[in-house]
C-alpha cells in the first residue's frame, strides 16, 4: 500500500477497512499527515455519536465495552472502539490488551476496534485519539466508543471529547475514597456498578448515590470555555446522572445501560445541546494540537543544534546567575522569533 | 521503506495465537518483551481462528504479526492464515512464526512468506533485532 493520502481517503470513504486502518496509522505517527487527512475528511465528520468509558485498571471497562457492542449491533447500528492504553513511560512502548476481551466482535463488519498507547499525554486521551475517532466518523459509524483509563484528571479529558460519559466502577476497589473526590463525580452522565454479582455492589450504588444528591448543582473551577479560572461557576444540569448495574462477563444489566445512554442522546438531541457538545470537544482538540505543536517548538528551542544560546544559558543556570524562569523567557523569545 | 520516517517511528506488533492452542506463556512472555523495546503490542489472546486474526491485522495495521503456536497444527494453520493475508491484499506485515516448530516443517512455511522462527529458549533480544531489521514498511 502506497502512501498517498487522497487515494487512502478515497477507499476509505467507499468502504476499505484497510484504508482507514493506515490512515489513523499516518495520523497517529506526525502530526502534518493528521493535518492533511483532516484536511480532506473533516467535511465527513459531526455525524457520529461518541460514548467515553472510562474507569479504573481492573473495573471491566474492556469486557463492559464488548457488551455494549453487542447490543448496539444487535439494534441495527454499526460501531467504532478506540480502546486507549498507557504507554510506559521508560520503553515507551505498550500492551494493548482491550481487544483481547472483544473476541466475539472481531469480524462482524459492523464493528471497528482499533488499540492505541496513549504515547505519554496527560490526561489519557491523546492528540492522536481524536483523529482516530474522527476517522471513525467519517468512515460511517454510527457510534464510536473511546474506552481510556481513567484515574481521576482524565475524566475530565473524557468529558469533553464523548457525549455520553460511563464512569466505571467496581465493588471492593476503595471506590468509597474515589466517590468523595471532586471532579469525577459532577461530571459522568451514567455511573456504572459493574460486577454486580459480588459483595458491596448494593453499598457501592448507595454511596454514589448519597454523593450525587449531594452535588444537585455542578460546580466546576474553570469558566464555560474550559479555561482554568478561580471563579466559581455554579451551573445547573438538566440531567441527573444515573446508576446503571452490570455484569460484563453475563451480559446482565447491559440492555438497561444501553437504554439509559439512548435516553441521555434524546436529551441532548431535544435540549439542543449536541451541537454545544461538538464545539467543546473542537476547542479541546484545537488546544491539544496547539500544545503538540509548542512542545516541538520548545525542545527546538532546547536543542543546542539548533539554538546556540543554549550552553550559555544552561552555564549561567548552574552558576545560579539565571533562573530556570529566565532561561524560559530567553526560549520563549527565540520561539517567537523562529515563528516570525 | 522510507529511511527519514522510520527512525522514530513506533513499532506496532500483533502477537497472536491461532486455533485450540493453549499454551500462551511465550506469547505474554514475548508481548511484554517488544513493549519493553518501545513497541506497541496487541496481543489477540487464545484461540483465535485465522479470520480474527486477519481481521484484527486488517483493522490494528501493525509492522509485524507474530504467530505463536505449540500444539502442533502450524500446517494446518498457518497456510490458512497467509493465505486469507493475500486475499486482502496485505502485503507489507513481517509474519513470524513461534513455538514448536519442527525443522523440516520450515521450509514449507518459509515458501508461504513466514520469517524468523524463534522457538522456547529464544532469545528476546535475537527477535526484536529481527523485526527492527527486516520491517517491510
Amino acid at each position: 500500500m502506497n502512501v498517498n493520502v487522497d487515494e487512502l481517503v478515497d477507499r476509505m470513504l467507499a468502504g476499505d477497512r484497510r484504508a482507514l486502518a493506515r490512515l489513523m496509522t499516518l495520523a497517529e505517527h506526525d502530526i502534518a499527515t493528521a493535518k492533511e487527512i483532516s484536511q480532506r475528511t473533516f467535511t465527513n465528520t459531526g455525524k457520529a455519536y461518541v460514548i467515553g468509558v472510562t474507569g479504573a485498571p481492573g473495573s471491566g471497562k474492556s469486557s463492559l465495552v464488548n457488551q455494549m457492542v453487542k447490543i448496539i449491533v444487535d439494534r441495527g447500528s454499526t460501531v467504532g472502539v478506540v480502546a486507549v492504553d498507557p504507554s510506559s513511560p521508560f520503553s515507551g512502548g505498550a500492551l494493548l490488551g482491550d481487544r483481547i476481551r472483544m473476541k466475539e466482535n472481531f469480524t462482524s463488519e459492523a464493528v471497528f476496534i482499533r488499540s492505541m498507547a496513549n504515547r505519554g499525554q496527560l490526561g489519557g486521551v491523546a492528540r492522536a485519539t481524536k483523529d482516530v475517532i474522527s476517522l471513525l466518523d467519517a468512515a460511517g459509524f454510527e457510534y464510536i466508543i473511546i474506552e481510556t483509563v481513567g484515574v481521576g484528571q482524565a475524566e475530565i479529558d473524557i468529558h469533553d471529547v464523548a457525549s455520553t460519559t460511563l464512569l466505571l466502577v467496581a465493588p471492593g476497589m476503595g471506590d468509597d475514597i474515589q466517590a468523595a473526590k471532586a471532579g469525577i463525580m459532577e461530571i459522568c452522565d451514567v455511573y456504572v456498578v459493574n460486577k454486580m454479582d459480588h459483595d458491596g455492589a448494593d453499598q457501592l450504588v448507595e454511596q454514589i448515590e448519597s454523593s450525587l444528591d449531594l452535588a444537585t448543582t455542578i460546580e466546576l473551577d474553570h469558566d464555560a470555555s474550559h479555561v482554568f479560572t478561580t471563579k466559581q461557576v455554579v451551573r445547573k444540569t438538566g440531567w441527573h446522572p444515573r446508576i446503571c448495574k452490570t455484569n460484563a462477563l453475563t451480559g446482565e444489566g447491559v440492555e438497561e445501560l444501553i437504554d439509559v445512554i439512548q435516553q441521555h442522546k434524546d436529551y441532548l438531541e431535544y435540549e439542543g445541546k449536541l451541537r454545544e457538545k461538538l464545539a467543546a470537544r473542537y476547542r479541546r482538540d484545537i488546544l491539544e494540537i496547539l500544545q503538540e505543536q509548542f512542545k516541538v517548538h520548545v525542545e527546538t528551542a532546547l536543542d543546542p543544534a539548533k539554538n546556540d544560546a543554549i550552553p550559555g544559558l544552561f552555564e549561567a543556570l548552574d552558576a545560579r546567575e539565571k533562573t530556570p524562569y529566565d532561561i524560559a523567557e530567553e526560549l520563549a523569545k527565540f520561539i517567537a522569533r523562529m515563528l516570525s | 521503506m522510507s529511511e527519514e520516517s522510520q527512525s522514530n517511528r513506533i513499532i506496532r506488533a500483533v502477537v497472536a495465537k491461532p486455533g485450540l492452542d493453549g499454551h500462551d506463556r511465550g506469547a505474554k512472555v514475548l508481548a511484554r518483551a517488544l513493549r519493553d523495546a518501545g513497541m506497541e503490542v496487541i496481543y489477540t489472546g487464545l484461540q483465535q481462528m485465522p479470520a480474527q486474526i486477519v481481521e484484527t491485522v486488517i483493522q490494528e495495521d501493525p509492522d509485524v504479526l507474530c504467530l505463536s503456536i505449540l500444539s502442533g497444527a502450524h500446517n494446518a494453520l498457518f497456510p490458512e492464515i497467509v493465505r486469507q493475508l493475500q486475499e486482502k491484499n496485505i502485503d507489507d506485515v513481517l509474519v513470524m512464526a513461534g513455538g514448536v516448530i519442527p525443522d523440516e516443517d520450515i521450509q514449507a512455511l518459509q515458501e508461504l512468506g513466514i520469517e524468523g522462527f524463534y522457538g522456547p529458549g529464544s532469545d528476546l533480544a535475537d527477535i526484536i533485532d529481527y523485526i527492527r531489521s527486516h520491517l517491510k514498511r
